[in-house]
């Protein structure tokens, strides 16, 4: 580091020098490229000020709409709430059964030959990049509405980013335990149970349970495009104006979600 | 009986690990390799349960071939080996019985090892192993909480529940302080005697080497400049092995 004290400081160092354009063009050009960018982003989305303030009213109207909460039909959402927490653990556990053997081809170390490596991380990537709702969609056109594509579409998606978590913990794993497991003359699946399992098994179990409340919220919209769950309450109550109702949903779904993590934090908490 | 024939190793960055090593290591010896860091300690010793490959020449283990071996028969053969690191290598989060039982890992099929079931005899073998390194009571504590020599300790009985006739030591007590280094030390050599398992330990002590070898390989630049007995080492000979006179951490310093 250079030590600025020993310098010889002039009154021509103290004078900015930031805004010359001359020594900062680079700055500078990038700066203008970012204007444009933005400046381009805000007209094509159609960013406008005055457009929400004439929608505050609007807002006020439904959220006026929504008091108070018509609680009569809580006992009607009970069904769907159970469903929507069953989706979540279902489409959990699937991702878990797809990611483990995806991780582990697609970690540099376990894996058995390049192209399995390079096979299992393209497909953990295209898992990922798709959202679980274009999932829930194509699952929803191939075996039809309800809770059933709605598990499939979490269990893929959710296989992505699992494997993807479970690969990098692989790769983790310290070096010195497989050696001596491989020195006693252990093949690949043992090195894998005896070094690496133990290993990655505190990070295994937290990146499930938070993938597991995850796919809770997740399980939550799935209804709006028919995959089952509390979102298909949200979405009716909102087609036929009933806002109270709405309310009642929303409420329903906040507490959900907040007792879940709580549970898994909990478990958390235990296991490690 | 360990032969090398011939035996070189070029890196793939062209670094000269091992020149043309020749060496016959008889069944129950106690070797002391010695040299500098980078003279080709560690890929000897790894060479010969081929952790390291070796570019030229070949090694022998009871005149089965390790260099041409492979799959199944390169895992017998690395069965009967069993290997101590500097850093122990053990899995940290597991039991003690774990990280010895991990050593039999190797005598049973994939499916009964993912499964966690070893046999009776197995557990005993395990517990017989703990007891003669004097560190039976921790079978069922995590490895984490011992300290390194206890580590080492299981590290060591790990080899042994592995019924290895081979142990090859790779700086054993380089990360133990010198009153643990030689309880090791004293493990290994009692080992040794008691068992007639073959010993090959790199160190970099002079007078720990001196003081427990039967016989001492010296090694400089991937060369072996000095083979003979431990007697016969004398500080010109080090001298001679290191290129220059032995200084002062170079010796444990503390005595029996």
């Amino acid at each position: 580091m250079l030590d600025v004290s020993q310098q010889r400081i002039t009154v021509d160092d103290l004078k900015p020098k930031w805004f010359d354009f001359r020594k900062n063009g680079k700055m500078w050009s990038s700066l203008l490229i970012l204007a444009v960018i933005y400046g381009w982003s805000i007209r094509e989305t159609g960013i406008s000020l005055p457009a929400l303030v004439e929608g505050i009213p609007h807002m006020q109207d439904f959220l006026m709409r929504t008091f108070p909460p018509d609680l009569s039909i809580l006992s009607k959402l009970m069904a769907p709430t159970i469903e929507t927490i069953q989706i979540a653990l279902l489409g959990t556990t699937l991702a878990v059964i797809l990611a483990i053997p995806l991780g582990i081809g697609a970690a540099r170390n376990m894996s058995p030959y390049p192209l399995v490596y390079r096979t299992c991380r393209m497909i953990l990537n295209f898992l990922r990049a798709t959202s679980e709702l274009i999932f829930a969609l194509i699952f929803v056109a191939a075996v039809g509405l309800g809770p059933f594509p709605g598990v499939l579409a979490l269990g893929i998606h959710s296989a992505g980013m699992l494997g993807k978590f479970y690969a990098e913990a692989i790769e983790n794993v310290s070096k010195g335990e497989i050696e001596a497991l491989e020195a006693a003359g252990s093949n690949k699946w043992q090195i894998l149970r005896y070094a690496v399992w133990p290993q990655v098994l505190p990070e295994f179990v937290t990146v499930n349970l938070y993938r597991w409340e995850h796919n809770l919220r997740a399980a939550t919209v799935l209804g709006l495009v028919g995959a089952g769950g509390i979102g298909f309450e949200l979405m009716t109550t909102m087609r036929l104006f009933k806002y109270d109702e709405t309310a009642t949903v929303l409420l329903v779904i906040l507490a959900t979600v907040t007792v879940i993590d709580f549970i898994s934090t909990r478990i958390r908490m235990r296991v490690l | 009986m360990i032969e090398f024939k011939h035996v070189s190793k070029v890196y793939a960055n062209g670094t000269v690990g091992l020149k043309n090593i020749n060496l016959a290591i008889g069944a129950g010896e106690f070797v002391v390799i010695v040299g500098l860091s980078g003279a080709g300690k560690s890929t000897l010793l790894r060479s010969i349960n081929r952790l390291h490959d070796i570019s030229e020449g070949e090694i022998l283990i009871n005149g089965k071939s390790i260099t041409a071996a492979s799959g199944q028969e390169l895992r017998h053969v690395r069965r009967d080996i069993g290997m101590i690191f500097q850093n122990f290598n053990l899995v940290k989060r597991s039991t003690v019985m774990r990280n010895v039982l991990s050593g039999r890992v190797g005598y049973h099929s994939t499916f009964r090892t993912l499964l966690g079931l070893f046999p009776k005899p197995d557990l005993e073998l395990a517990m017989q192993a703990l007891e003669r390194v004097n560190i039976k009571e921790k079978a069922y504590v995590r490895a984490d909480q011992l300290s390194g020599g206890q580590q080492q300790r299981v590290s060591i009985a790990r080899a042994l529940a592995q019924e290895a006739k081979i142990i090859l030591a790779d700086e054993p007590v380089a990360s133990l302080d010198p009153l643990t280094t030689r309880q090791v030390m004293d493990d290994l050599k009692r080992i040794n005697q008691e068992l007639g398992i073959t010993t090959i330990v790199n160190l970099h002590f002079i007078d720990l080497a001196r003081e427990y070898a039967s016989r001492i390989i010296g090694l400089r630049a991937g060369e072996v400049v000095f083979d003979g007995p431990a007697k016969a080492a004398t500080d010109q000979v080090f001298a001679e092995i290191y290129g220059r006179p032995i200084k002062k951490d170079e010796l444990l310093g503390v005595e029996a």
